[in-house]
């Protein structure tokens, strides 16, 4: 810290250009990445809305607060909104954004102006799907059955399916830079065996990406064909098979499942060696475990059909393949936890937040592992329990991962640093409130409450007050962030380029970054999270600031 | 500086020629094949012929037979997925039938 | 000219690559990915052709009836043509045989749209038989051979989608080489850069490798009423 004084501001992607032109034209992946922190923020409120209003309707068996075809859109927006419009992009399009090009040396991702317009294609997306919500909204569920979403669904079917089409390519662009650029733009020294796992959690992202993302465009596209041109591709009126819709459609939304949670487990093996100082335990094996859960879960898409009218020899085959998907999951679980023991562990933000990811995620995989046996599943699909499966995975894993990453990188991004206080109160906050909303939920399904209706037998009431109560906590443990990160822009404390003391090219360069990210390409000469050498490579390094 | 590395790829233009001569005849020959009865063989000898016509366009024309690991490792796994939507959708269609009640 | 050659491919190098062979390589595997994905999205189609043929096998013999045969071998020679010059094309631009290049990539467009020309023919043919699913579509052949016309409808539905796609791609492709034709003619490339004209071939073959599968499935199913 002991610079002299300079009359000229220090250059950084923030200060580059304040013009809206220079942010909205763009080719810097950090500014993108900032864009996207922005619009995603926005579009997780709108599907925190719709939650928000589906968690009142529940808090009395009647269906008193909206009609039954108010309440099928309700749940449906908050489902479009949540996975396409924020989860799916979020940490990829914002962190991966962020820190892929630092993480690997290089000055910016394989194809800048691609990545630009994958953000351009997310916002037309999105304001298709939020116009059509405007106008009336959808009520066929985010999974869009036929043929009721084709034929007999009066609502703007086409207007949201368009929306997700759009935004799906948006997907496929940012995926394919990332494959791309880790092929392709590592820095001199940096192998394979030494690429962070965050790296390796995104490359796994996007092959899902690239591969599942066309396959429901298609679908989507069909159905939309459909619906315009009453043709009966899908209808069985018609001569057409619903379950072909399902099929396709599955095929990717199941590994899309696994888009929701490779990024996020990127972070933690982020976050949970720097806060145990300390290298990751079996580093190749959490390395091929993602590649594993990305090529395992194109395996296992029909376990979402078993009460479809599949035939039930495939339901076995897909059963059967379902359960392998768990172990390359279980795998990471394990190791992660290997790596904290005889770590020195810290309990800043981040590190509480991976905690609660390792916990909540393991009780999410391992439910979905019951509803991966046919039996069980025949009797609780389409109950709560499915609703709270994938809450644990995807809210207590992917969002608790995203504030995790978001508090481990917010440094690096703007320089400064977070009112701790306040984020562990969050993290406590969204802890609570996450497990009061949803563990209810797992047994309210067990005992019968079925998903996606709007009033239930008074008996279930009592789970469900719980459970609107938990939810009104979480809003406040998500609402916290905001605030807090907001005024830490202005009044935070300066956090220099390595506040957490951490292993990785991202912390080797000042916060926020310069616009070209390092002064001088990086030579990688150590392996990955070298925290035993930590204090040496310093030197070793030939970065400039 | 133009290396040596991107020269390599120059094909001479007889290859193509010859490429393109061969895809003409194999398609007069997938015409004539499906004048012939072959039973449930037509398909078979249909895609099959049509998979040789792709795989030179792929390794010759789009120059993959001279490419990198990489890329083919690419084309591979496209070719992979794409036989994973078929085949474990087929598991069902093909097997629906083998239930005592047909769901169809 | 090989001095301001160098000069253009210095220019057209991007900041964030190293030199010239790591933008080339990078982007050509982005072009190969990128493919990859529309192998992906055409997939789902023919996932659903496989499906609806293998159910109904006669109703899609009867609908494969209404096909021109001779007219979808003539687009598939078209394409494969264009294929030959699109590649000596690129050929020619690895190679700095400029007016050579420009000369066959514009008859390689005059082929894309040949073959649109004669997809233009059939689909007008088969719209004024009402072969067009929806409220309109009528088959009478169908029933006179026992076949559910409504079955026959679906295959014309996989037809007009699979085609449908197929030719707006052919569209976006002549368009693609409407552009490389015309930076091209302005000298931009070279043999130290050539790799949009690699690229834009690459999408092309592509487009005609979709072909070279849906001339069989859709046109050639069977022969029962000799055509």
């Amino acid at each position: 810290m002991a610079t002299a004084v300079q009359t000229v501001e220090r250059e950084t992607y923030l200060n580059n250009g304040y013009s809206l032109q220079s942010w909205l034209l763009t080719r810097d992946h950090k500014r993108i990445a900032i864009l996207y922190l922005i619009s995603i923020t926005a579009m997780f409120f709108v599907g925190g809305f719709f939650a928000m209003l589906i968690r009142l309707e529940l808090l009395t068996p009647a269906g008193d607060l909206v009609t039954s075809d108010t309440y099928n859109k309700l749940f449906t927006m908050h489902g479009i909104v949540m996975v396409f419009f924020f989860l799916i992009p979020s940490v990829p399009a914002v962190l991966g954004n962020f820190c892929i090009p630092l993480m690997v040396g290089a000055k910016d991702l394989a194809f800048p102006r691609i990545n630009l317009l994958s953000w351009y294609l997310y916002i037309i997306g999105a304001i298709f799907a939020l116009v059509s919500m405007t106008l009336g909204g959808v009520d066929t569920g985010w999974t869009f059955y036929t043929p009721f979403s084709t034929h007999y669904s009066n609502t703007h079917v086409v207007g949201v399916a368009l929306g997700i089409f759009i935004a799906g390519f948006s997907s496929i662009l940012t995926g394919l830079n990332f494959i791309v650029t880790i092929h392709r733009m590592r820095a001199p020294g940096l192998t394979w065996t030494r690429l962070p796992l965050f790296c390796w959690s995104h490359y796994a992202t996007s092959i899902i990406m690239i591969l599942g993302t066309p396959v429901i465009a298609i679908t989507l596209l069909l159905v939309a064909l459909e619906r315009l041109l009453h043709i009966g591709v899908f209808n069985p009126a018609l001569g057409g098979d619903p379950v072909l819709f399902q099929h396709l459609f599955w095929f990717y939304s199941h590994p899309a499942v696994y888009i929701m949670i490779l990024p996020g487990m990127g972070v933690i093996s982020e976050v949970v060696t720097c806060f145990s100082h300390k290298r990751v335990f079996g580093y190749e094996f959490v390395a091929l475990a993602s590649i594993a859960i990305a090529v395992l879960g194109f395996l296992v898409w029909a376990h979402h059909m078993f009460v479809a009218g599949i035939s039930v020899y495939a339901a076995l085959v897909f059963s059967l393949l379902s359960y392998f998907v768990a172990i390359p999951s279980a795998v990471k679980v394990f190791n992660w936890t290997a790596t904290l023991y005889k770590g020195s562990v810290r309990y800043d933000t981040p590190m509480l937040y991976a905690f609660g990811f390792i916990g909540l995620f393991t009780m999410g995989g391992l439910t979905g592992v019951f509803l991966a046996s046919l039996g069980i599943d025949v009797h609780v699909t389409d109950t709560y329990f499915v609703v709270a499966h994938f809450h644990y995975v995807m809210v207590g894993g992917m969002v608790m991962a995203y504030m995790a990453g978001l508090h481990f990188w917010w440094p690096k991004m703007t320089g400064k640093l977070y009112p701790e206080g306040w984020a562990k109160l969050s993290a406590l906050l969204v802890f609570v409130g996450f497990n009061l909303t949803f563990f209810p939920q797992f047994v309210l399904g067990y005992m019968g409450m079925p998903r996606r209706y709007h009033a239930y037998p008074p008996e279930f009431q009592v789970l469900n007050v719980m459970s609107t109560a938990g939810a009104s906590v979480l809003a406040v443990g998500y609402v916290l962030p905001m605030i807090y990160f907001v005024w830490s822009m202005r009044y935070g404390e300066d956090a220099g380029p390595n506040p957490w003391n951490a292993v990785g090219l991202e912390w080797m360069t000042p916060s926020p970054p310069p616009t070209y990210n390092f002064e001088e390409t990086p030579i990688v000469t150590w392996e990955a999270y070298d925290y035993e050498h930590l204090p040496e490579h310093d030197e070793e390094v030939a970065v400039g600031h | 500086m133009a290396s040596e590395e991107h020269r390599q790829h120059v094909i001479a233009p007889s290859v193509y020629v010859g490429i393109w001569a061969i895809l003409m005849v194999l398609t007069g020959l997938t015409v004539f094949a499906s004048y012939v009865d072959m039973g449930d063989f037509n398909i078979i000898v249909a895609l099959t012929i049509a998979t040789i016509k792709g795989t030179l366009v792929v390794l010759f024309f789009m120059h993959l037979y001279y490419s990198s690991k990489l890329t083919k490792v690419t084309v591979i796994a496209a070719m992979f997925f794409l036989f994973l939507l078929l085949a474990l959708s087929l598991t069902d269609y093909l097997t629906r039938s083998w239930m005592t009640n047909p769901m169809w | 000219m090989a001095t301001s050659d160098i000069e253009i491919a210095e220019h057209a190098l991007q900041h964030h690559f190293a030199d010239m062979d790591q933008q080339r390589e990078t982007t050509t595997f982005g072009m190969w990915l990128f493919l990859l994905t529309e192998i992906m999205f055409f997939g789902g189609l023919f996932c659903a052709y496989l499906v609806y043929r293998a159910t109904y096998y006669q109703a899609f013999v009867e609908g494969s009836q209404a096909m021109n045969i001779w007219l979808g071998a003539t687009n598939t020679a078209v394409l494969i043509c264009s294929s030959l010059t699109m590649a000596l094309g690129v050929r020619c631009a690895q190679t700095d045989q400029r007016k050579l290049m420009v000369i066959l990539l514009v008859i390689t467009m005059l082929f894309g749209l040949a073959f649109l020309g004669i997809k233009a023919i059939e689909y007008h043919e088969h719209w004024t038989h009402h072969q067009f699913p929806g409220p309109n579509f009528s088959f009478p052949e169908a029933e006179q051979n026992g076949v559910n016309p409504q079955n026959v409808e679906i295959y014309f539905s996989l037809y007009w989608a699979m085609t449908g796609l197929h030719a707006l791609h052919m569209v976006i492709g002549v368009g693609l080489v409407l552009w490389i034709t015309i930076v091209g003619a302005r000298g931009l490339f070279s043999a130290d850069y050539y790799a949009p004209v690699e690229n834009v071939g690459l999408y092309w073959h592509f487009v005609d490798l979709v072909w070279i599968y849906l001339f069989p499935l859709l046109y050639l199913i069977s022969k029962k009423h000799g055509g």
